[in-house]
């Protein structure tokens, strides 16, 4: 028979089905209720993903570019603004000042108005619940008003700061996010330099999680390959001592951590008593970069055993065999057949290994003191302690570009379907 | 005879009310034996007088849960225990609920409590407790012959060698930096709105950088000096007092150069049980529940009517009068907390504190 004989013999009457249905549309129907249910079966995961994943990394990346603070609360002067742009302040901004000064207080948003432009410009809340206060009593000409109540109302500064939170949107959390601001006249500036803090912890956040997952390759990749090669009973019963801290608390480890490495702790003790140091020689392991360091790594271990370990246990150990015989050192068979089939395990390893440790907090907060403290300890202090939340935001939206950039990095070098989990 | 009478009248009409509405409020306060203070003091009478139920959560530092908790719409809290500037800040920002201080209970006398309340003690949104601070205190077995007196010697890692706890924050610190670098307590604050102040106070600080143990929560400088991670650390002085005279540690709170401050209850905008949280403030600070928590604990209570009625501590034995940090001996180039100061400048000073913290 040849292609497309049966259309051209009945051009004119489609296939039917036996109760008369087109079979295109019986086709089309019967897809269609097999997709519907294929899309039910999917859809809890979907609705789960997007509730608890996507609107909530979107809500903070729109928190980092959007707080309205200011614009929601001063109306008069952000039409003034939106009207007169650049232009010096005249009579009718002083005048709006007043008036939102008096509402603001009215509704108990001054704090709000003054926290925000305090974020850019040090010492200013006060200026505004303060002279909020006396608002009421003040009469035309308000300038003179204003200047009365605190000379600082005349600064060209805080004029362009409340110029730039008169619009909800802003970048001035990201520009401090990386320890810069914007000058009277608009200009990026560093801040301060005593002040700079974040490029410094992103870095050593950086640092150190590249610092714990090599550390927990190099000790893991042996444990893994005595899993994988020793007979089955005995790898259990290894496995058991991997995986048993793995299901222990994350702070039961950390605090046990603390018990050991504290300097009136067991590892000084021992070192004490056996007469290695002396009693005024304890060592400080721990709150700091050290103490951070090692509870890390003991605690991401198993995240880079379990996938190295799925990866060499597939490992034919006739191939290492065939290369000895072949001549090849125990090196060289290393070198050359072993860790080449097991690149998609350190692969995976690594990339857990240093995407958990750089979002870690616990750990870092408990025994980090002040050099072992990461980025996430800071997200932590702007969301809890000084309530800045767009601040946090912006930390954390940073951090995310930096996975992403890092996950897209290894895909390109080692692809992404390479990846063994386990 | 007649307290027996009346105490039986009280548990009838509490009967009475219990059985017309029981409720339950949600307090949240700082952990440790300053809430087991709070509990004898306030909860468990109240539970008593009302028959509704106080539920007490801890946190490191009940102001914080409170705007995320309004600003979501979801607030558990209804009433916490919160420090001064906080109290100030979140009222500004209008996050609490406001007390009208006419509604409060007046002392026995007939004092009107705008009266009986000491100076600042009344806010917009908040109603204090307790005067409480900031003091430094030594493990005594460490300095056997010449144990420490004064800020200065703080920071004296020569003559008085040992790790030192501080809180890790630079509230309290920047002020006790200076005060140990030789100013006068009615002048730190002046200085440190200068940038030179702000400086001498963090190089004073860099002398000791080493050798400090930051801790974050109250409960945690009475530990670090009974484990012996410390020599010395700075505490809120009614843990202290609490660790040493009902745990018998042998710790010594030095005075000079104490920071006071409030603590004041205030009540969560949208709180679930707003009217019961009223009437648990109203309580909890009159008159005599704020005298009785003086012996649980050795904060100063926040009312004048209250001081005559403070007695011994709970082992019958300590007079808690002296030990307050309002006593007289105490008051020695004490400083008040400048909460103004702190709710301008906190996010400058921190972000300055986090970078000196974070700089090796």
């Amino acid at each position: 028979m040849t292609a497309g004989a049966v259309p051209e013999a009945r051009p004119t009457a489609p296939l039917q089905t036996a109760d008369g249905v087109p079979l295109k549309t019986a086709l089309a129907r019967a897809q269609r209720r097999a997709k519907w249910r294929a899309a039910a079966l999917v859809l809890p995961l979907l609705l789960f993903i997007v509730a608890s994943f996507v609107v909530p990394i979107g809500q903070m990346l729109f928190r980092s570019v959007s707080n309205d603070e200011f614009s929601a609360h001063m109306p008069h002067l952000v039409a003034w603004f939106a009207e007169n742009g650049d232009a010096a302040p005249d009579d009718a901004a002083w005048e709006a000042l007043v008036l939102d000064l008096r509402e603001a207080r009215e509704d108990r948003s001054i704090g709000l108005v003054g926290t925000r432009v305090n974020y850019e410009m040090s010492g200013t809340r006060s200026l505004f619940t303060s002279t909020a206060r006396k608002a009421d009593k003040m009469e035309p000409p308000y300038r003179e008003a204003l200047l009365d109540a605190d000379k600082d109302w005349g600064d060209p500064e805080l004029w362009g700061v409340m110029r730039r939170a008169s619009s909800p949107y802003t970048g001035a959390f990201y520009l401090s996010a990386i320890d810069r601001t914007r000058d009277a006249a608009g200009d990026i500036v560093m801040v301060d330099e005593n002040r700079q803090v974040y490029v410094a912890i992103f870095w050593r956040t950086l640092k150190m999680s590249v610092t714990i997952a090599i550390l927990c390759l190099l000790l893991g990749y042996p444990i893994a390959h005595l899993l994988a090669t020793l007979p089955m009973r005995y790898s259990n019963l290894l496995m058991i001592l991997v995986l048993l801290p793995f299901w222990t608390s994350l702070l039961v480890r950390t605090t046990s951590w603390m018990v050991l490495l504290q300097s009136q702790g067991v590892v000084n003790d021992v070192l004490v008593w056996l007469g290695v140091i002396g009693e005024d020689g304890r060592i400080q392991m721990m709150y700091n970069e050290t103490g951070t360091i090692i509870a890390m790594t003991h605690i991401l271990l198993p995240f880079m055993i379990l996938p190295l370990y799925s990866v060499m246990r597939t490992i034919p150990p006739s191939y290492v065999r065939a290369a000895r015989s072949l001549g090849a050192t125990s090196w060289t068979a290393f070198r050359r057949i072993y860790l080449p089939q097991t690149v998609p395990g350190i692969g995976a390893g690594i990339l857990l290994v240093f995407i958990l440790a750089v979002g870690y907090y616990i750990t870092p907060a408990l025994v980090g003191g002040t050099t072992g403290t990461l980025i996430s300890n800071l997200i932590a202090f702007h969301m809890q302690e000084s309530h800045n939340w767009s601040l946090a935001a912006a930390l954390a939206g940073i951090l995310l570009a930096a996975v992403l950039l890092l996950y897209w990095l290894y895909d390109r070098l080692v692809g992404i379907d390479n990846m063994k989990l386990g | 005879m007649f307290l027996k009478k009346l105490l039986a009248t009280s548990t009838l009409v509490a009967l009475g009310a219990a059985s017309a509405q029981a409720g339950e409020v949600t307090v949240m306060s700082w952990g440790g034996s300053y809430t087991k203070s709070q509990v004898e003091a306030y909860q468990k009478p109240w539970m008593e007088k009302t028959g509704n139920k106080v539920i007490s959560v801890d946190a490191d530092n009940p102001a914080t849960p409170i705007k995320p908790q309004v600003e979501a719409g979801n607030v558990t809290i209804d009433v916490a225990d919160v420090e001064y500037s906080d109290a100030v800040r979140l009222c500004d920002e209008g996050l609490l609920e406001e007390i009208d201080s006419s509604t409060l209970p007046p002392a026995p006398d007939g004092t009107p409590a705008a009266e009986d309340f000491i100076d600042g003690a009344l806010t917009d949104c908040a109603v204090a407790s307790i005067v409480w601070s900031t003091v430094y205190a030594y493990d005594t077995t460490k300095f056997p012959d010449s144990p420490p007196t004064t800020m200065a010697d703080f920071f004296d890692l020569e003559k008085f060698p040992g790790k030192r706890g501080m809180r890790k924050a630079a509230k309290a610190n920047l002020e006790m930096a200076l005060m140990a670098d030789g100013v006068p307590a009615d002048e730190v604050y002046d200085l440190l709105e200068t940038d030179e102040g702000v400086d001498r106070a963090f190089a004073k600080l860099d002398t000791i950088k080493d050798s400090v143990v930051w801790w974050e929560a109250g409960a945690q400088p009475p530990q670090l000096l009974a484990d012996g991670e410390v020599a010395m650390t700075t505490a809120y002085n009614g843990r202290i007092f609490n660790a040493a005279v009902g745990e018998g540690k042998p710790f010594q709170i030095v005075w000079d150069g104490q920071i006071m401050d409030f603590d004041l209850f205030v009540i969560p905008k949208g709180a679930p049980n707003k009217d019961l949280a009223m009437d648990f403030v109203k309580f909890a600070t009159s008159t005599k529940p704020l005298a009785d928590q003086a012996s649980w604990i050795s904060y100063g209570p926040a009312r004048k009517s209250s001081g005559a009625l403070v007695g011994k501590f709970m082992d019958g034995k300590t007079e808690m009068g002296p030990q307050m940090p309002t006593a007289e001996a105490n008051m020695s180039n004490a400083l008040v907390n400048d909460f103004e100061f702190w709710a301008d400048r906190d996010t400058e000073l921190s972000e300055r504190f986090n970078a000196w913290l974070a700089a090796s």
